[in-house]
């Protein structure tokens, strides 16, 4: 009876053991050993950031392809792409950190509210909708869908004017708060020698004096900075400045210069002739 | 009598016609009309006239431009001011063309006598033709060019035409009005329509809710084989071209197909009556009938409007918005859009102006979900809706597809329904949005 | 310009007047009939012990929203009130109270609150409790004491329900009239067939319930309970029996048709009805327990999921999925 037993618990053991051999044999698949190292210096984020489903895919995709070129992890950076060059032995262009910007500076005492919004809180469906809950149909609408989409926790709606703001040493410049955002206002732009960067905080493309009626510090495409500008870096099309990252040198002579305070300057050292603005404002 | 009506799902919200025993009025003219470029779907119109040009009521003013297109007329005599931004009800600021109003001057070739005209000697292609000129658009609403509707595309063919005249919105009243005051009109564009598309049968369908339209039409067609007037049950939403088509005929249009698959053309009455006016009386579309309504005003009327004028202007002649006025939409409660100012002028397919208290407009609280099933049983496409919006909230686009989001008609049943009020179809809008991009941005 | 500020908002910008708080006293509403009718035959206790589970569920819930799960609390949506009720109308009038609350406890700890509360349960709470506390204290579960008031002119048998007696001793005499007005042994709720009648009407009428679910239970009860019985009438019970004793109606009307763990749409729930209706009369005719119904409901309520997934609405035009 017990040797019944044990035969034929062994029997089944040995059939299956017999089935699971033949059927990881029939069913193995070979990986490119590479996929797994290259995935092993990436972030590890599954940002997306890239442009691949994840860093499997992107490893995948720098695996596969010829040569780098067009093949960033924005995350990991160049440090990152240099060992990934190295594992398989191709070269990569140098490339310039970049970091998310938020253009628009219409907080709640700056544009003054016209409407109330009370549908579910979300850019995309607030969007959809019509132009927002002030006068200026192409700021932000402050309900966060770049903060939902940031992996990294570095962009946060500020509570008190309803703006999200960059936390710098978090982002990584992926881009998912630019996908995320209906109004297209973050873009990515050079991080700048010492994170210094200027940008015009304004993507309002109305008349001049609609936009400074909904806003107060919109840019009105005046043309002063263009003016101003001694590298040519700015340009204005559809009543909106707009500062070329490449071509700027942060002079910041357009930054006393716009009579809307639009174009906004960060990480600079303080000015010395910081009284004279002063007086000019008290003047007016 | 019997009333027929759409099987599947289907709502009946509180019906709210409280205009509907008032006579059409004419509205007057504003000090300046603003006649957007885009009234219509597909691409605006071009502007063929400059600043400071003098224009007359009923001349051309922009061309249509593309195929999916209708061109503009002006609704006023006077002076072209600008060319200018200006917001409409879609929330954001579109072209359009400001004109001064002087006078009240009409082009000549207009016929502006009452008399009625029944017969029509034109070919099916001129009348076409004159549909297309006049620039008349689907006015239930949509604005999708009414000379498209009527051509059915390359291997279909017309079998019937099918007369708009649910009107399953709550509040408005402008067509029910129209099919008791323009009868008549509404008959001869009919048959101008059927002789158009080759057709030898048409129904109008109206809601119960409107006997006296039903029993003044069914009187006026008694010797009229052609049309037939079909009762309605009153259930929202029998608008909808899909469901009305069922109520009528008893065909389902194929997901993703058109109507015309099942041989029907649909036409709102405003349409036909317009369609009415361009052909037999060569006036192009520039006035429509709008319902200015709302319980908080004090004069809710149904207006003859010249297309271009504020709504502003509008609300003031019912006797102007009060201190609880929370919401003004253009449209009605369920389909339509709530603006933001009221600057914006009425256009082709603008069918009423609504104002709702602040209390009426809130929104209930949201709740958790309580799996209710209550979306479902009223959803008249048959979709699941709060399952749509789960995978719409958390961006789960392919199985939205897969779960035919795009079937979805925005006509709010589920949200309306809800207990827990969930925000149901702001988030299926939202999927059905994305979908449609994601389908169009694959086949390119 | 406006002179003041609108609101905007999607459409659709009206909204019907269901509320989930609404639809929840509705179901109280219709659940009082019962109660009364159970109030009435066995004695005030009845109140005193629906009070308590009542109390507790609320109390429960709303330290547990509060201490556990730091989210806001909803005992103001009236969801943990009708699980307390629909506890104690399961619930034999002589139970001792400290029982009732660990029901509750059970019923909102377990059967609700751990699964992230209203709306995400799988089992319907109060069914949960009544299983729970059916399972821990048979004795005292199983010890029914017998009407107080006497309408009809009839010998109650002692401490025993139709069912317990019929698993004893298929030679029980049989008779309709305790069964409709409810003057029998049984917990609080389940013995009144014509008050349990008027409340399901009550949720019909204000269009809180379909009729799918009750009828496909009764139904399909009905005809499996049929078939048993013109098979071996010595044994089995004639159907309409089944159908009156026991707590059938009371879970076939308001337990079954719980919205939150019953299938979204009318196939799905004439699936759901019809499985807790052959489930209830196999349990009862060859399981070692008397009643049935609370573990039908359980066992259908674990397909809600797979029979949502699998039977979806009819889309219009006949759609199929890619």
């Amino acid at each position: 009876m017990v040797l019944i037993s044990v035969i034929l618990l062994g029997l089944i053991g040995l059939i299956g053991a017999l089935l699971l051999y033949i059927i990881s044999k029939k069913f193995e698949t070979t990986e490119d050993p590479r996929i797994g190292k290259v995935q092993e210096v990436l972030p590890g984020a599954n940002c997306g950031g890239c442009g691949f489903p994840g860093c499997g895919g992107f490893a995948n995709a720098c695996v596969k392809a010829d040569s780098l070129d067009g093949l960033f992890c924005p995350v990991g950076g160049a440090e990152c792409m240099g060992k990934v060059a190295q594992i398989l032995g191709k070269e990569i262009a140098a490339t310039t950190p970049m970091i998310a910007v938020v253009r628009c500076n219409g907080s709640c005492s700056n544009r003054p509210h016209t409407n109330v919004y009370d549908g579910v809180k979300s850019c995309a469906i607030a969007s959809s909708l019509y132009g927002g809950e002030t006068g200026c149909s192409f700021g932000c609408l402050g309900y966060g869908d770049c903060e939902e989409a940031c992996p990294f926790d570095a962009i946060h709606i500020n509570p008190e004017t309803m703006l999200p703001e960059v936390i710098e040493e978090k982002c990584t410049a992926c881009g998912a708060c630019v996908k995320a955002c209906p109004k297209k206002i973050i873009e990515l732009r050079a991080k700048g020698p010492k994170s210094r960067r200027i940008y015009v905080s304004c993507v309002n493309k109305d008349k001049g004096a609609v936009a400074k009626k909904a806003c107060n510090v919109a840019c009105i495409g005046c043309g002063k900075c263009q003016k101003a500008c001694p590298f040519e870096a700015i340009t204005i099309e559809n009543n909106l400045a707009y500062i070329d990252y490449n071509k700027c040198r942060l002079c910041r002579k357009c930054v006393t210069e716009c009579p809307t305070g639009a174009i906004h300057e960060l990480n600079f050292p303080p000015r010395k002739e910081e009284k004279a603005v002063d007086v000019t404002v008290i003047e007016k | 009598m019997k009333l027929y009506t759409f099987k599947k799902g289907g709502i009946h919200p509180p019906e709210n016609k409280i205009t509907n025993n008032q006579p059409i009025k004419v509205a007057g003219l504003p000090n300046q009309v603003v006649l957007l470029l885009s009234q219509h779907i597909g691409a605006p119109a071009q502007p063929i006239v400059k600043k400071g040009d003098m224009v007359k009521a009923g001349t051309l003013i922009a061309t249509a431009n593309g195929m999916i297109s209708a061109p503009v007329y002006s609704s006023v005599s006077g002076k072209v001011n600008r060319i200018d931004m200006q917001t409409d009800a879609s929330g954001y600021k579109r072209q359009a063309i400001f004109i001064d109003v002087e006078g009240d001057e009409w082009e000549e070739s207009i016929d502006r006598t009452p008399t009625l005209i029944r017969e029509c000697d034109l070919s099916p292609e001129e009348i076409l033709g004159k549909i297309e000129k006049a620039g008349i658009v689907g006015m239930g609403g949509a604005a999708f060019p009414t000379h498209i509707k009527l051509k059915p595309p390359k291997g279909f063919k017309a079998e019937s035409l099918l007369i708009n005249g649910a009107e399953c919105e709550p509040y408005l009243t402008n067509d029910h009005r129209l099919m008791l005051e323009k009868g008549e009109e509404l008959l001869s564009g009919a048959h101008i329509l059927m002789k158009a598309l080759g057709v030898k049968q048409s129904y109008i369908g109206i809601e119960n809710n409107k006997r006296d339209a039903i029993e003044y039409l069914t009187k006026l067609t008694q010797n009229d084989s052609g049309i037939k007037v079909i009762p309605l049950k009153c259930k929202y939403p029998q608008g909808s071209e899909k469901h009305l088509i069922e109520a009528i005929l008893h065909k389902r249009v194929k997901s993703g197909a058109l109507p015309i698959s099942v041989g029907a053309v649909v036409q709102n009455v405003s349409t036909v009556i317009a369609v009415y006016e361009a052909v037999q009386k060569n006036k192009p579309l520039f006035e429509r009938v709008v319902t200015v309504t709302g319980k908080g005003l004090k004069e809710p009327a149904n207006y003859l409007v010249r297309i271009g004028t504020p709504y502003q202007f509008l609300i003031n002649l019912s006797g102007g918005t009060s201190e609880d006025t929370g919401k003004i939409i253009s449209g009605g409660p369920m389909m339509g859009k709530a603006v933001a100012d009221t600057s914006i002028p009425v256009t082709k397919g603008s069918s009423g102006i609504l104002l709702l208290s602040e209390k009426e407009a809130k929104r209930n609280e949201v709740v958790e979900c309580i799996r209710c099933a209550k979306c479902v049983e009223v959803c008249p496409m048959g979709l699941n809706p709060t399952q749509l919006m789960t995978l719409s909230e958390f961006n789960q686009w392919d199985k939205a597809e897969k779960e035919m989001i795009t079937d979805c008609i925005e006509c709010g049943s589920c949200s309306y329904t809800c207990p827990a009020s969930r925000p149901l179809l702001d988030y299926i809008r939202l999927g059905k949005g994305t979908v449609l991009t994601n389908i169009r941005n694959r086949k390119s | 310009m406006a002179d003041h500020i609108l609101i905007i908002s999607p459409s659709p910008h009206i909204h019907s007047r269901n509320r989930v708080d609404k639809l929840m006293y509705t179901v109280i509403l219709a659940l009082l009939p019962a109660l009364i009718t159970g109030a009435y035959f066995f004695g005030p206790r009845v109140l005193l012990l629906t009070f308590t589970a009542i109390v507790a569920c609320l109390a429960f819930e709303y330290l547990i929203q509060r201490f556990i799960l730091k989210q806001p609390t909803t005992i103001t949506d009236g969801s943990a009130l009708v699980t307390g009720l629909l506890l104690s109308l399961n619930l034999p009038a002589g139970l001792p109270l400290w029982i009732v609350i660990i029901g509750a406890l059970v019923a909102i700890g377990i059967g609700k609150m751990s699964f992230g509360g209203l709306g995400k349960n799988i089992f319907n709470p109060a069914i949960v409790g009544r299983v729970f506390l059916l399972i821990s204290f048979p004795a005292q579960m199983t010890t029914w004491p017998l009407p107080e008031h006497h309408i009809l002119d009839i010998d109650a048998t002692a401490g025993a329900t139709i069912l317990t007696a019929i698993k004893n001793s298929p030679n029980v005499s049989l008779d309709m009239m305790p069964l409709l007005i409810g003057e029998r042994a049984g917990s609080i709720g389940e013995t009144g067939a014509i008050a349990l009648l008027i409340g399901v009407i009550i949720l019909l009428i204000r269009k809180v319930i379909t009729w799918h679910i009750p009828v496909s239970i009764v139904v399909s009860a009905f005809l499996t309970a049929a078939l048993f019985h013109w098979m071996d009438p010595a044994h089995y019970i004639p159907p309409h029996f089944q159908i009156l004793a026991g707590g059938l109606l009371l879970g076939a009307f308001f337990m079954a048709t719980d919205y939150v763990t019953s299938p979204m749409t009318s196939r799905g729930m004439l699936i759901y009805g019809c499985g807790i209706g052959i489930l209830t009369i196999l349990i009862r005719s060859f399981g070692s327990y008397p009643e049935g119904i609370s573990f039908a409901i359980l066992i259908m309520n674990a397909f809600t999921p797979l029979i949502n997934t699998y039977v979806q609405p009819k889309r219009f035009g006949g759609g199929k999925k890619k």
